[in-house]
């Protein structure tokens, strides 16, 4: 605390009342920081430089071996496994995310509209927040009785798949169909894509509903038509909640546990004991994410659009 | 002042004449749109239903009517014979007893703790602030996965500035006692903490300043203050905070594998389950070796899946405002 007063009286800024509120800022905070730099920095450091080395357990402690980059070149060269997951997770991710994005904006507008049984509806779509969470989301995928359950009824509901129908008239129309592929296989599996998406429509809709009528009104005098004023109006109005969401989305999906690279990091670690290599297997796969991330975020983040 | 529509008197078809067909264009479309609405809508909620429903279907089947193809979806007998087994193999009784009392503790703790650091966060200035709210950032960016190695072995060994070493001559192995993650929660580094932080923050930040200028001006300390006067008015996202961390608790697999692999958790049982079960159910029809049918064993899954959330789906039921409301009342914004 004395480090406080010092930086305080250093700075001529905090003195009165507002020392003595920076001294309890910092006495709430507390919890956190004493957390932080026990739990996060020290597992966090050492995890990086872990990932440097070849660690060998022994009884009572455990010894470092310095190995440079040897982890991360059995990542990438020598491990089967890896680069393959590693590839077909992060095109995942996008791709998922984006369909995640769309979809939870369409439906958050359409729950934004007034009808009859709108808080049941909403209820359902938040319901696999809770439902679809933590080992549950692992053991669904891999439930080969539940998939071919679902698949019985597809078939007696539909005898004719959708996505089928267009990617044979699309075909025959001499488009490529490869260019859409990741399209169909979203829609395919469109119920991923609902099950992640409960706390964005949620966050979406509270978005919605903070943009005054009045501006709808204004513009459907002057003569807009409700797609010109979802463009004019909406769209720029949520702007800064499509970052938050997008930045939700991806931190949510990168840490899903039916994840093939984090189970594989998760075996490297466990049953292999190989700590290394799955540090550097783990600091990879963040890099990667944390780098999407902050690029896109930048990229959105210059279409946001501040009101106030 | 009552309110009277302009021709309220006259029928629908003699107001849509005047108007030029313009009224039934407009009523047409009006129809149109909320039939278009609802089957899109009934289709979605079906499709995330399904599953749920599935489950309950397969859970009062008997392993025949699995592979019977003329039962689809009603059992041609009912039986509760899954739920017995799927009890025993998981060791339900015990499982959920420890599961509630451990995510309520655990809950409980976490969520105090984040109000705590929240409302630190959301109103009082201090120097290096800017910093440690990029830290509460950091934190929710970073997969626990990433630092799960060194936790792992920074617990196995765990010392407190090598004085425990000094006094007994090794360090403690705390990988298998949940004192490690009741830590981690009072350190606000638990499963989603950042996440609770900042919703928090984001409440305590759109709440009027003047009750609490009062307060201090009354002579209540900062401390006083925020437990009388603030975290009444900060129930909600208290509540759903709660919630959240309670839930999320019951099914995490992570940090549940990690610190208390020894106790029965229903998130753990549950997830070693398609394991445990081949030789739970060899052992039951009095076998030493052979082997269970793929179908027969995912039905017991899903059976003790159905188990693990009901209790959810029944809290859900009763506290469905908390969960969605308010979120949404906290305003999120970057």
């Amino acid at each position: 605390m004395s480090n406080v007063a010092e930086n305080s009286k250093r700075r001529h800024k905090y003195v009165g009342l507002q020392k003595r509120k920076a001294i309890s800022g910092y006495l709430f905070i507390m919890p956190f920081i004493i957390g932080f730099l026990a739990f996060m920095v020290k597992p966090f450091v050492q995890s990086l430089w872990m990932s440097f080395n070849e660690v060998e357990v022994g009884s009572g402690n455990f010894t470092l071996i310095f190995t440079g980059l040897d982890n991360y070149k059995f990542a990438f060269r020598v491990d089967p496994e890896y680069t393959r997951m590693l590839v077909e997770q992060f095109t995942r991710l996008v791709v998922y995310s984006l369909g995640i994005m769309v979809f939870s904006f369409f439906v958050a507008l359409i729950l934004n509209q007034k009808f009859a049984g709108r808080a049941l509806v909403r209820a359902i779509f938040f319901l696999p927040v809770i439902m679809a969470s933590g080992v549950i989301l692992g053991l669904e995928s891999d439930n080969q009785l539940m998939a071919s359950m679902q698949a019985m009824v597809e078939e007696t509901t539909t005898n004719v798949s959708i996505t089928d129908t267009i990617q044979t008239v699309l075909r025959t129309a001499g488009i490529g169909v490869r260019a859409f592929e990741w399209v169909f296989e979203l829609i395919d599996n469109i119920y991923d894509v609902a099950i992640a998406s409960g706390i964005q429509i949620i966050i979406f809709l509270s978005g919605l509903q903070t943009i005054p009528s009045s501006m709808y009104e204004a513009a459907d005098i002057e003569g807009c038509t409700a797609w010109e004023s979802l463009w004019k109006i909406t769209f720029p109005m949520v702007s800064n909640i499509f970052l938050v969401n997008w930045f939700y989305t991806i931190i949510d999906f990168s840490m899903r546990t039916d994840n093939e690279v984090i189970e594989k990091i998760q075996e490297v670690m466990i049953l292999q004991l190989k700590y290394g290599q799955a540090s550097a297997m783990a600091w990879i796969y963040f890099g990667l994410v944390l780098a999407f991330v902050g690029i896109t975020s930048l990229i959105i983040s210059r279409g946001v659009y501040y009101y106030d | 002042m009552t309110k009277t529509k302009v021709g309220a008197d006259r029928s629908f078809w003699e107001r849509n004449k005047t108007s030029g067909g313009y009224l039934l264009k407009k009523k047409l479309l009006s129809v149109g749109i909320s039939v278009v609405r609802f089957i899109l809508l009934f289709g979605m909620c079906f499709m995330i239903l399904q599953p749920i429903l599935n489950k309950i279907s397969v859970s009062f089947m008997k392993e025949a009517d699995i592979y019977n193809p003329i039962v689809i979806s009603i059992p041609s007998e009912f039986s509760t014979e899954n739920y017995r087994i799927a009890w025993d193999a998981m060791n339900y009784g015990k499982g959920i007893v420890n599961t509630l009392v451990f995510s309520i503790l655990i809950s409980l703790l976490q969520v105090a703790m984040c109000t705590l650091v929240g409302y630190g966060f959301a109103r009082f200035n201090f120097p290096l602030k800017k910093f440690w709210f990029g830290c509460v950032m950091v934190m929710i960016l970073v997969p626990p996965q990433t630092i799960a190695t060194s936790l792992y072995l920074h617990f196995r060994f765990f010392d407190v500035l090598g004085i425990i070493k000094a006094i007994t001559g090794s360090t403690v192995n705390l990988r298998n006692s949940p004192l490690p993650y009741f830590l981690m929660s009072a350190g606000c580094t638990g499963l989603k903490n950042g996440l609770y932080i900042f919703l928090i923050r984001q409440f305590f930040r759109n709440l009027p300043g003047d009750l609490e200028e009062a307060a201090y001006v009354d002579g209540l300390g900062t401390f006083r203050t925020f437990i009388q006067i603030m975290l009444p008015e900060a129930k909600p996202i208290i509540t759903s905070c709660f919630l959240f961390a309670f839930v999320w608790q019951w099914t995490d697999g992570f940090y549940s594998r990690m610190f208390l692999g020894g106790r029965t958790l229903l998130s753990t049982s549950l997830a070693s389950l398609p394991d445990s079960l081949t030789n739970f159910i060899l052992r039951m029809w009095g076998q030493t070796s052979g082997t269970v049918a793929v179908g027969y064993i995912n039905m017991l899954v899903s059976t003790g899946t159905l188990m693990v959330i009901v209790p959810l789906i029944i809290l859900y039921l009763f506290a469905q405002r908390a969960f969605v409301e308010s979120i949404s009342s906290t305003g999120i914004k970057m």
